[in-house]
């Protein structure tokens, strides 16, 4: 069964089209990703599916239910959380309280006035950052500011806080992008343990093709706007078109 | 020192406690030890504490609250007029009209953010300010002010038969009643109102304590470092920043509602644009997004206001007649401009120098000497790797 379903989406900022006709479809339970050179328009697809952009035409499911229109808090309340490509985190605060605003959020709903709980005796929401710091490997610097991390950390931070909220969809918009090599390979167990143990559709824009092959199960090639193919890994490689659209440049 | 408190919250409070309430006893040496400006630093206290729960953890900056401080001033002295004497009621009217009224103007001005917004929150003060003077001159009295009259109907009160105006009591306790004691040449004044305010003060202050360290006050510290990332996370940001703006405007009135408490009258010239600023001024000097900062700042500007604006040219001449003549009357004439009704210029200066040199404000410099002390005493390896974090808070 597909999670989220794509169809027709056009998207046009001034004379630049940068979406044209494009279909999606998400399985549920499957790593999607989605490759294709700089600029193809991958970013601004995920826009249209999170509240920041609404297709000039087109729909957008999310388990049978149309996403176009809703605000982003109630997108993301449904279960759609995303990890940008520059990362969005609350930088003035520690890696500690960025983990826990997630948490808040999962648990009380888009809003909640408890202007007289303690932060500090709310334990079921301590225990369950202590563990994500720890999935993310990042448990000895909760206390840092996260304007202080690498930018590696800070991306694995944006991870921790999505996975904070058990989504049933986490959209990645390049997650590996400026990691050394050993947290890339990192970051590729993470998520192949996300998908096993908790069951996450994951749709990943990524630009490392060893990441890209280590985990999809199925492939999306943007290029201008359109998707050109879209197919199991094993037959994306030798694709003529994708050769020409983007291997092809680059080997 | 500021570290400690950091962690521990009940040594900050009782801290605090000890020195509101030791307030008439600490100040009287530096002449600020008088019923009527010990009240003023804890009405503008809880003015700035209020503000600071707006602008310290959303930073959207209002610059309107003087108009929740003027309605409530107008709900208390109507009470006053109306119902009794007695301040509670008129504290309560005051607390829930201005929270009505900071309702409507933050569900309209919290539709836009930065300086959008301040423009909305301004214009509406402004609003005010000028219909306090003109068509609600009914409720209001325009520009002579609202006050207390001998054929007010005070349906609670006994009938006054004395011929002259009643004060505020609460339960019988008169306001405006002071125990003086003499020690040592130095007279120490306890008077009701100021410890009536003082309570307010601090009960102001542990419960922007408890909103700081609260879930809530985490959600509008995030919307101040990153609001899309709050809506991304699933957070609808505008009811917490509406109901940020609702409590701070609540404060406002009660510190607004204190005002007639202590001396039982209002005029409209509060909700103008330039007590809006001046607490902007207050929370800023003090430290904005810090717990007792705000509270400093506002103690600070009160209490310069009252020494420099009382300085006049006499008094300079004769803090200078010992230089001749033509130097005395020209440091006289330089300085002229900066004492009296000229305190505003040396506010500013004050103000330009903090935020360049000190942009924490003045909690920040307090940390930084102590630091500095401590640093001259143990190794500089104890230091704190991040220069961002805000003392005491
Ligand atoms: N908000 C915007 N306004 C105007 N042009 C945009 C905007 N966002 C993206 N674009 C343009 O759309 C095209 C696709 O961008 P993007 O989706 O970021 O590509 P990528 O596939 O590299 O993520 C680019 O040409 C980009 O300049
Ligand atoms: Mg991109």
């Amino acid at each position: 069964m597909s999670i989220l379903e794509v169809q027709n989406v056009n998207k046009s900022f001034g004379g630049l089209k940068a979406l044209q006709n494009v279909n999606l479809s998400v399985e549920e339970g499957t790593i999607h990703a989605i490759i294709g050179p700089n600029g193809a328009g991958k970013s601004t697809l995920l826009n249209c599916f999170i509240g920041k952009l609404i297709p000039d035409t087109g729909t957008v499911n999310f388990n049978g239910q149309s996403l176009l229109g809703m605000k982003a808090h109630e997108i993301n309340q449904t279960g759609v959380s995303r990890v940008f490509q520059t990362p969005e985190i609350f930088s003035d605060l520690t890696v500690y309280e960025n983990v826990m605003i997630p948490c808040f959020a999962k648990r009380d709903g888009s809003f909640c006035l408890n202007a007289l709980n303690r932060v500090k005796s709310e334990a079921e929401i301590h225990d369950k950052a202590e563990h994500m710091m720890e999935d993310v490997n990042m448990a000895d610097k909760k206390d840092m500011v996260a304007s202080s991390l690498s930018r590696g950390d800070k991306r694995r931070l944006e991870m921790a806080m999505c996975l904070a909220q058990d989504p049933q969809l986490l959209l990645l918009d390049e997650p590996t992008a400026g990691m050394a090599r050993a947290d890339t390979n990192n970051t590729i167990d993470l998520l192949a343990e996300i998908q096993n143990k908790r069951h996450i559709t994951m749709a990943v824009i990524e630009h490392d093709m060893h990441v890209v092959f280590s985990l999809a199960q199925k492939i999306s090639v943007l290029a201008q706007g359109t998707v050109i193919v879209e197919d199991l890994p094993e037959n994306i490689k030798g694709h003529p078109k994708v050769q020409e659209a983007y291997l092809g440049g680059a080997h | 020192m500021f570290d400690k408190f950091q962690n521990n919250d009940r040594m900050l409070m009782l801290f605090f406690i000890f020195l509101v309430l030791a307030g008439p006893i600490l100040l009287a040496p530096f002449g600020a030890g008088y019923p009527d400006l010990l009240q003023r630093f804890c009405i503008f206290g809880i003015f700035a504490i209020g503000f600071n729960i707006l602008f310290g953890l959303t930073g959207y900056l209002s610059f309107g609250h003087a108009a929740f401080l003027g309605v409530g001033s107008y709900s208390a002295v109507w009470m006053f007029k109306l119902l009794t004497m007695n301040v509670i009621p008129a504290l309560i009217l005051a607390v829930i009209i201005a929270g009505l009224f900071s309702l409507l103007i933050g569900f309209i001005s919290l539709r836009r953010s930065g300086i959008y917004f301040s423009i909305l929150t301004l214009a509406f003060a402004q609003m005010s300010f000028s219909l306090a003077y003109s068509v609600l001159t009914p409720i209001t009295n325009g520009e002579t002010g609202l006050q207390l009259t001998l054929d007010d109907p005070r349906i609670l009160d006994a009938a006054n038969t004395s011929g002259s105006l009643p004060s505020t009591n609460f339960f019988g306790l008169t306001m405006n009643s002071t125990a003086k004691f003499e020690f040592f040449g130095m007279v120490f004044q306890f008077n009701v109102g100021f410890y009536f305010c003082a309570v307010m003060l601090i009960l102001a202050f542990y419960l922007a304590m408890r909103i700081f360290r609260s879930p809530f006050g985490l959600m509008l510290k995030a919307i101040k470092t990153n609001q899309n990332r709050l809506n991304y996370t699933g957070v609808n940001t505008r009811p917490y920043t509406l109901a940020a703006f609702v409590i701070s405007g609540m404060y406002a009135g009660l510190a607004g509602g204190l005002m007639a408490c202590t001396d039982p009258l209002a005029g409209a010239e509060r909700m103008q644009w330039t007590a809006s600023g001046e607490v902007v001024l207050m929370t800023i000097l003090g430290g904005s997004g810090t717990l007792l900062g705000p509270v400093l700042g506002a103690g600070f500007i009160k209490y310069f206001e009252n020494i420099f604006s009382k300085i006049n040219e006499n008094v300079l001449h004769g803090w200078f007649s010992f230089l001749p003549d033509g130097l005395e009357d020209l440091i006289v004439w330089v300085l002229h401009f900066f004492v009296g009704k000229g305190w505003h210029l040396t506010l500013g200066l004050l103000f330009m120098m903090v935020v360049i040199f000190l942009p924490g404000g003045l909690l920040q410099g307090a940390s930084h000497i102590i630091d500095w002390i401590r640093g001259k005493k143990q190794s500089s390896s104890t230091q704190i790797s991040n220069p961002n974090s805000m003392p005491a808070e």
